[in-house]
């Protein structure tokens, strides 16, 4: 096990590195650099070669890369071009706010869609089955940024039962942060829901056609007993694994949720720093982004290979 | 080796012709798949909507009464009616004609941008997988690092390093498809490249180009087909989300993003723009969900329907 884990982390520095390489370059991609954002138009050249100097945007671009790349690992980001404020500082903030969203979609993608997966499944074929699946088609063709709409639009809108955007600290008023992260929660839970029952559905179909199962049911045990205890707790590793990769595709979703509602997450400040060209967010909060969906990806197979131990011993054969 | 080679092809010939008479199933593989196809409903559903997509797309001139530009400010936000059957916009522009004409821009984006992507990663999957080494090496670790990025944020970063155009939009889409594309490819080329007939067409001197395309590359068909659905929805998805978070097309193109983008501002006296908007899209996305569901159980070897 300690052999797997090492090789895990071992792989994802190379990873590490290329994450950071492709957001230093994006970066370098966009036309004209921070000194033009910062002062615009109206400025002398020798004003904006001082300040490029003070910055060291003379130096060659490795040399940026290795410089900047360095102050990361110190956990130094940069200043925010807007604020002055240090990119850390600002991300902090606003990774508390992500996080609550972020586990309150994927408690509410697993309360919804592991349930209706599993019932789906013990009644295949019948009416309820298809409500479920066709459901689940419907939730995973809808795009989150329509149906955040439709529901502002229904409940805050039509019947005025929510508000339509804003934020309160949950530490401050916890009934109306829930309030206001009910709306965010379930849009980003949508997708995820439907994804998760589809899977819980046919991973229980496949193991129940096992044959321990048959075995299970031939000695005459209790149908819930078959299903329970050895279905689907056989499903259940697959399933775990499914919903960590949701958790992982959904900090790709806080982007657009976030800027539907206004919540003041890091999607929010994504997207803000990108309208503001204030780079040194841009780049802070990419690399969050990416580092949290790497971390996430790593601890999901982590806790795979922890209950199944074919997984563990896969690694005979690096590379492949 | 060049003498040779008439020879070998001879041989191979041969025993193609061999291999068709005694092994030629009674009907092709092909033929299989696509009788289970017709037999699964929701697949002919999605094909079906698919093609009137198309269809609406590319004859937009003649299906549409009005332009999708044209602004007539004596008519703004009209409900759905007869003379506009989804009513107008906050210019008085027709919606019928702005999401018909939006749906050319949708499917020209996913078109493209997953053809490229399908082509680049079809060629990095085939040869990382057959040739091994280094460029496997390489291949496998840069697939690594663009699958370290949330899809979506990863289109994000590169529209806001780009600039905003469809150009960009369709590079930003394809880049992040490629990797998926090159990983489905090698995965199952992997499989392939070990098992005995690549060998025996080696053995016969075959040229690596000749078994990769027609030992390797036939085989790899089934999962790149379905993956391709899926790309195509999720390209109608991020192209859309672009637009809406204003990084994709620009004003006055008409997309589907936009519109509902547009619509969500003007939701409490034009509910119906937000709502059609969506509703193309969703319609978009499900015709290729079912379809892509429909191909994988149709092309499942193991599959018994």
């Amino acid at each position: 096990m300690i052999r797997y884990v090492a090789y895990r982390l071992l792989l994802a520095v190379p990873v590490l590195f290329g994450i950071s390489l492709v957001v230093f370059l994006l970066i370098q991609m966009i036309p004209g650099d921070v000194v033009s954002a910062l002062l615009g138009m109206r400025t002398s050249p020798e004003a904006a070669a001082a300040l490029r100097r003070m910055f060291g945007l003379d130096q060659p671009l490795p040399v940026q890369y290795a410089r900047w790349a360095g102050a990361i690992l110190r956990g130094d980001l940069g200043h925010s071009l807007r604020t002055g404020l240090p990119v850390s500082y600002l991300l902090a903030s606003r990774l508390v706010v992500t996080a609550e969203l972020a586990g309150l979609g994927v408690l509410l993608a697993v309360l919804f869609g592991m349930p209706l997966g599993v019932i789906a499944a013990l009644r295949q074929n019948t009416t309820t089955d298809y409500v479920a699946t066709s459901g689940a088609l419907v939730g995973l063709s809808m795009p989150d940024f329509w149906l955040g709409t439709l529901l502002v639009l229904v409940f805050s809108i039509r019947l005025r039962w929510l508000p339509p955007t804003g934020y309160v600290p949950f530490s401050v008023d916890p009934l109306q942060n829930l309030k206001l992260m009910l709306m965010p929660a379930v849009t980003l839970a949508g997708g995820s829901a439907s994804y998760i029952m589809r899977m819980t559905r046919s991973l229980l179909l496949e193991v129940l056609s096992k044959d321990y199962v048959r075995t299970a049911r031939g000695k005459g045990l209790p149908e819930r007993t078959v299903v329970y205890a050895h279905a689907f707790r056989n499903a259940l590793v697959p399933i775990l694994s499914v919903v960590g990769q949701q958790l992982g595709y959904l900090m790709g979703g806080v982007v657009i949720v976030e800027a539907i509602f206004a919540v003041p997450g890091i999607g929010r400040t994504a997207l803000e720093s990108i309208y503001n060209r204030d780079y040194p967010v841009v780049m802070g909060v990419v690399l969050l982004i990416a580092l949290i969906y790497v971390v996430i990806n790593l601890v999901v197979d982590l806790l795979a290979a922890i209950v199944d131990v074919r997984i563990r011993e896969q690694i005979a054969s690096p590379g492949r | 080796m060049k003498p040779e080679t008439a020879t070998h092809s001879t041989t191979e010939r041969t025993l193609h012709t061999a291999n068709e008479v005694i092994l030629r199933p009674e009907r092709s593989l092909t033929a299989l798949a696509v009788s289970r196809l017709v037999k699964n409903r929701l697949a002919v559903l999605g094909l079906v909507i698919l093609c009137a997509l198309i269809v609406a797309a590319t004859m937009a001139p003649l299906l549409t009464r009005y332009s999708p530009t044209a602004m007539d400010t004596s008519n703004r936000f009209q409900p759905p009616s007869l003379e506009h059957l989804m009513g107008t916009d906050q210019f008085g522009r027709d919606l019928l004609s702005r999401i018909v004409y939006a749906g050319r821009v949708s499917l020209t984006v996913g078109i493209i941008s997953v053809g490229v992507a399908g082509l680049l990663g079809t060629i990095m999957g085939l040869t990382s997988a057959y040739y091994g080494g280094w460029w496997d090496l390489l291949v496998s670790r840069l697939m690594d690092v663009l699958f370290a990025f949330p899809p979506v944020l990863l289109a994000i970063a590169i529209m806001a390093a780009l600039g905003q155009n469809i150009t960009n939009v369709m590079i930003a889409i394809g880049i992040v498809n490629t990797p998926i594309f090159a990983r489905v490819v090698r995965a199952t080329a992997m499989g392939v490249s070990g098992r005995l007939f690549v060998e025996a067409a080696q053995a016969l001197g075959a040229s690596n180009r000749r078994i990769i395309l027609k030992h390797v590359f036939p085989n790899c068909l089934p999962p790149l087909i379905v993956q391709t659905t899926v790309a195509f929805a999720w390209a109608v998805i991020a192209e859309a989300a672009l637009s809406f978070l204003g990084l994709g097309t620009r004003p006055p193109t008409p997309s589907w993003g936009r519109i509902l983008d547009e619509g969500r501002n003007v939701m409490e006296y034009a509910p119906w723009q937000p709502v059609f908007a969506g509703l193309a899209i969703m319609i978009t996305v499900f015709s290729l969900n079912v379809l892509g569901d429909g191909l994988r159980d149709a092309l499942d070897p193991e599959s018994t329907r």
